[in-house]
């Protein structure tokens, strides 16, 4: 399959006066999946729609593969997408579906059937091609419209929160296999979720929008190692937002004071002061007694959830949320406590 | 696309160099031409514009101008230019050549003194239709090659087509009209004549308080509309609340009545009651022998029109509020009652306060419904006159005033526009009913005892009595005179649809119906499929593509639905009995009204299903490189089934019961049913209007019996959308 690269150039997408997509650049290289994340509204739908031709940017450009597409409306234009609903015209079979793409550009029967068939195969589903969507399960039904799409063989997947109308259990399944499919035809891919997990285990590379601009981007572990702002870091897993104050500053090397202890940590972030750092849950150990000038708290709540045990302790400079997978020795709500967390488990953020 | 391109140039030119360019004497379609040509009657406009009618030769230019860009090339947007324009100037031309030069050569005397004199024009005909299409072609291709609507051919082309279409058929007639209403006698236009005809006693006139004569038309009409309207909200909602709220063994037979109307052309409610309750009907005369009562004309006038009006409306007030007592959610109810609310304070606090916008919305439909009502003032009106029947007697009575006509339907024109605008704006943002389509398990609370007793004691007699007329509609065809001679006969089946068989001819239609019945059932048939397909491109084009202008787009394409039948009728006189479009007697008008006065159905019902359906069904086709025309073909199509065979349905029954629109454009070659039986009811043929009445609701129930059973009743979607797309002014 052919591997497109795609290129945002400081689009804008303007619904009357509301503004979906603000001034975003960015790139998607070829054959990777990439997965734009972000909550309801924050334009990652609106910006996947752009790519698809579905809307028509207020101003800038997309290329792809160099060729600017624009003003091309989505019948013009090399991309296939796979909607949340899945849009199965149902009244067609299965057959008719997948192979709906190839009629259209009046491909001789026997192509599109042998076409249609071998995606059939491709995604699992052979022997389904006399069904009506109405005859199969939602999986098989995502399927279908994952086959409808790559049939064409386009320059870019795109897939428009594909696994929102699955139950939980098949999500992870569907999510895998739409991964290795990826990866066997190594199609330049656009997802767009706004499941963090999911996003974590599926991308090449993660854009985390909010409010219509991106927030950050980046591959799935620099983004959950290191998140740079707030909304990152409590977007994608658990944080505890803390104050900091720097005490002093050599590129890159700060010195910071949480509570009364201080750390030497590592950022490439310019951090303001007196910044935020984010500190995850089960990056910190609740301890008896502390000789090392530990934050001191109070256990807030006791929550037993099967893995492990979350407490919400309160201390002088805000509330923790803390995660121990020790389930055996707990503590008691009320109890006096302290938290001790490492040097490299303090991210700076930026804001 | 240059497939496209080609074929409407052939089109155009087919148009202009080798069909006939006027309308020829033996209908607009017929094809006798190409067995017996005549030149001077069946000439191409080419022809025409060679010898005697010499303006007709310019429009060769713009009509193969475009055939350039076959010889050099071009860029995209000379391209699109060389359409546009060629297309402006063939389409502009047309029509200012149309209106500029009629029967007696220039319509302005100031052409005259500029060109000298002319020939005349005739109504235009097949081939000229065709070169027409060809220029509109022209001005969408150019457009959408110039990147409107995403550059959209289909898109652009529908939008235009259907603009041309409604205001030539909607909008025209209306102006000429309101033109028509400051001519005066003399053929020129005055305010004077104008102010004379709308201040006027008969009109306005109030003696009706203090004295024994009548009031004026306007009065008299927002009289009866009130009192219609009053009555069928209130009996509407009787039948509502008994059918939804009550345990009642027979409220079953109360939903199938409500469908009635729908299929019941609008006077024969008239006929019924002149039959049980007229001077010699059969309720007067068991009244005069068992208790001595007089016989009276008291059904002729106010009385009688009411009276008929609330029968005939009731069961569309009932659809109305059903809908609304049925999208209240018990669980209000159910938190009344357990806020210690009694039966009677849940029914005064909760429900009905609930309820009262559609109480509101019944009740302006009532009246917008009794103002439009022709054939019931006609049958009983008496000496009692309102709008919709002043309106005929001036066009067609000894009177004979055209623009009289024209400032009386401009007065019921705007008492209807307002009750439309009152009901869609105030009422439409007033609802408290919302569909969620969420399950709601609850029970209704009980109804108090005083509104069980009002259903009971008012409601279910005058269901009786629905059901009672129907009854006499059905069986009074079957005696030999009401009133004087009781008999069974069949003689009054026979005189409408005997049939003999010669062997000679064969089978022979000898009954006096069959000549009606056959052009209405043919009318009805070839009306039906333009209506839904006008009807359904709109609705497609509102519901899935935005555009400048859409608004108006909307409002222009429903405004037709809103305008009273006989308006219609007297606007089209006024507008289609000169050249250009010359109609008026012909089979053509009468399709034309039907398709543009029942399309508002099909693009209601068009919306509502296409509502149903998801828009990323068209996205994901267009993803897979179907262009709108493969889309809308492919996919909103075939989903739209049920909507479309909803209103080729609802179209079909509208055209064989329509009688206001109709009876000015009626002729003697073309007569439709209902303009038949009045006729037989003004000359007092009782027995052949019964049967023949009878027999079209029995047609139309078979007809509306088999398509259901042909779709399947599941698929025509959820009941009450189907019967608010069949309810609309029966006028």
């Amino acid at each position: 399959m052919k591997k497109a690269k795609v290129e945002f150039k400081n689009i804008t997408k303007k619904f009357n006066e509301t503004v979906a997509v603000n001034n975003v650049s960015c790139t998607f290289e070829p054959g990777t999946l990439t997965t734009l994340l972000g909550p309801s509204g924050c334009g990652k739908t609106t910006s996947l729609r752009i790519v698809a031709g579905l809307e028509r940017a207020t101003s800038g450009q997309i290329l792809i593969d160099d060729e600017d597409v624009t003003i091309l409306p989505a019948t013009e234009r090399d991309v296939s997408m796979v909607f949340q609903s899945y849009a199965l015209f149902p009244h067609m079979s299965v057959m008719e579906n997948v192979s709906y793409g190839l009629r259209m550009i009046n491909k001789s029967k026997e192509e599109y059937t042998e076409k249609a068939l071998n995606t059939l195969e491709l995604v699992g589903l052979k022997g389904y091609q006399d069904r009506m969507p109405s005859e199969l399960s939602g999986g098989q039904q995502q399927r279908v419209a994952v086959a409808r799409a790559i049939v064409l063989e386009p320059k870019v997947l795109l897939f428009d929160e594909p696994l929102s109308n699955l139950d939980a259990k098949l999500r992870r399944q569907v999510r895998e296999d739409i991964r290795s499919l990826q990866q066997s035809l190594g199609v330049t891919t656009i997802y767009v979720t706004h499941d963090q997990e999911e996003a974590l285990a599926i991308s090449d590379n993660i854009i985390v929008m909010k409010d219509a601009v991106i927030s950050q981007q980046g591959s799935p572990r620099e983004l959950y190692n290191f998140p740079s702002n707030k909304f990152v870091a409590n977007f994608i897993g658990d944080s505890n937002i803390v104050d900091a104050t720097i005490i002093s500053n050599q590129q890159n090397n700060y010195e910071i004071k949480i509570g009364n202890k201080t750390f030497k940590i590592q950022s490439k972030l310019k951090a303001q002061s007196s910044p935020h750092v984010s500190i995850r849950p089960d990056k910190i150990t609740i301890l008896k007694s502390s000789k090392d000038n530990d934050l001191e708290g109070q256990i807030e709540s006791v929550s037993f959830v099967g893995g492990s045990m979350q407490y919400k302790v309160k201390t002088s400079i805000g509330e923790f949320y803390v995660v121990q997978y020790d389930t055996e020795n707990t503590f008691k709500k009320s109890e006096k406590v302290f938290l001790n967390f490492s040097s490299e488990s303090i991210k700076l953020l930026s804001d | 696309m240059r497939k496209l391109v080609v074929g409407w140039i052939l089109i155009g030119s087919l148009g202009f160099f080798i069909l006939p360019w006027y309308m020829i004497n033996d209908g607009f379609l017929s094809f006798s031409w190409l067995l017996e040509y005549e030149l001077e009657d069946h000439a191409s406009g080419i022809i025409f514009g060679l010898t005697e009618k010499k303006w007709l030769l310019p429009l060769i230019g713009p009509l193969i101008f475009p055939l350039i860009l076959f010889f050099f090339k071009s860029s995209r947007r000379t391209y699109a230019n060389i359409f546009l324009i060629s297309g402006l100037i063939g389409f502009f031309y047309f029509f200012f050549q149309g209106y500029a030069i009629g029967v007696r050569g220039w319509n302005y005397s100031i052409f005259e003194s500029l060109f000298g004199e002319i020939d005349r024009q005739f109504g235009i005909g097949i081939g000229a239709v065709f070169t027409i299409s060809t220029f509109i072609f022209y001005i969408t291709h150019g457009l959408s090659s110039r990147g409107w609507l995403n550059g959209d051919n289909f898109i652009v082309g529908t939008i235009w087509l259907i603009i041309i279409l409604v205001s030539l058929f909607v909008f025209m007639p209306i102006l000429s009209m309101l033109d028509r209403a400051f001519i005066n006698s003399e053929g020129v236009h005055n305010l004077v004549s104008f102010s004379d005809k709308f201040i006027n006693k008969g009109l306005w006139g109030l003696d009706c308080l203090v004295t024994n004569v009548g009031c004026g038309v306007v009065w008299n009409t927002l009289i009866m509309g009130a009192l219609t309207a009053l009555s069928s909200t209130f009996l509407g909602l009787g039948f509502a609340l008994l059918v939804a709220r009550t345990n009642f063994k027979f409220k079953r037979l109360f939903k199938v009545l409500s469908v009635l109307p729908i299929i019941t052309p609008p006077f024969v409610i008239g006929l019924a009651i002149i039959i049980l309750f007229g001077r010699s009907g059969a309720v007067s005369t068991f009244l005069e022998w068992g208790f001595d009562v007089e016989r009276s004309r008291w059904i002729y006038g106010l009385s009688g029109i009411w009276f008929a009006q609330t029968l005939a409306f009731t069961p569309i007030t009932f659809l109305v509020l059903i809908g609304v007592i049925e999208s209240v959610s018990p669980s209000m109810e159910e938190a009344s009652q357990t806020l210690r609310a009694g039966k009677w304070q849940v029914f005064k606090t909760v429900t009905f306060p609930l309820i009262r916008p559609g109480i509101a919305n019944a009740f302006l439909l009532g009246f917008i419904e009794s103002l439009a009502d022709f054939g019931n003032p006609l049958v009983l009106g008496g000496d009692f006159d309102v709008l919709s029947t002043e309106i005929f007697f001036a066009v067609v009575g000894a009177q004979y005033d055209e623009s009289r006509a024209a400032v009386l339907a401009i007065i019921l024109l705007s008492m209807v526009l307002l009750a439309f605008y009152v009901q869609n704006q105030w009422l439409g943002k007033r609802s408290y009913v919302s569909i969620t389509g969420k399950g709601d398990s609850g029970l209704y609370a009980e109804l108090p005892q005083s509104v069980k007793n009002f259903i009971y004691f008012v409601v279910v007699p005058w269901g009786l009595l629905t059901l009672v007329i129907y009854v006499m509609i059905m069986f009074g065809g079957f005696v030999e005179m009401w009133g004087v001679n009781h008999s069974f006969t069949l003689k009054h089946y026979i005189n409408a649809f005997s049939v003999s068989f010669d062997e000679k001819i064969g089978l022979h239609w000898t009954g006096t119906a069959w000549n009606s019945f056959s052009t209405t059932f043919w009318v009805a048939i070839l009306s039906a499929p333009p209506t839904a397909a006008i009807g359904i491109l709109t609705a497609y084009l509102l519901a899935r593509h935005n555009f400048i202008g859409k608004r108006a787009f909307e409002f222009g394409t429903m405004l037709s639905f809103a305008i009273p039948g006989t308006i219609i009728g007297v606007s089209y006189i006024f507008a289609f009995n000169t050249p250009p479009i010359e109609i008026t007697g012909t089979g053509i008008i009468l399709i034309i009204s039907f398709v543009f006065r029942n399309m508002p159905v099909g693009v209601r019902a068009g919306i509502a299903s296409m509502n149903q359906l998801d828009p990323h069904l068209d996205e994901a086709s267009a993803t897979l490189n179907a262009n709108s025309y493969q889309t809308f073909k492919n996919i909103i199509l075939p989903l739209l089934k049920p909507a479309i065979v909803a209103s080729l349905v609802f179209s079909f029954v509208r055209a064989m019961t329509a009688i206001s629109a109709v009876i000015f454009l009626v002729s003697a070659r073309y007569d439709l049913a209902t303009s038949y039986i009045l006729g037989r009811l003004e000359s007092n043929d009782y027995g052949l209007a019964i049967v023949y009445a009878s027999a079209l609701i029995v047609v139309m129930l078979i007809t509306i019996v088999i398509i259901q059973l042909l779709v399947g009743r599941r698929k025509l979607g959820r009941r009450d959308q189907y019967f608010s797309l069949m309810q609309g002014n029966t006028g």
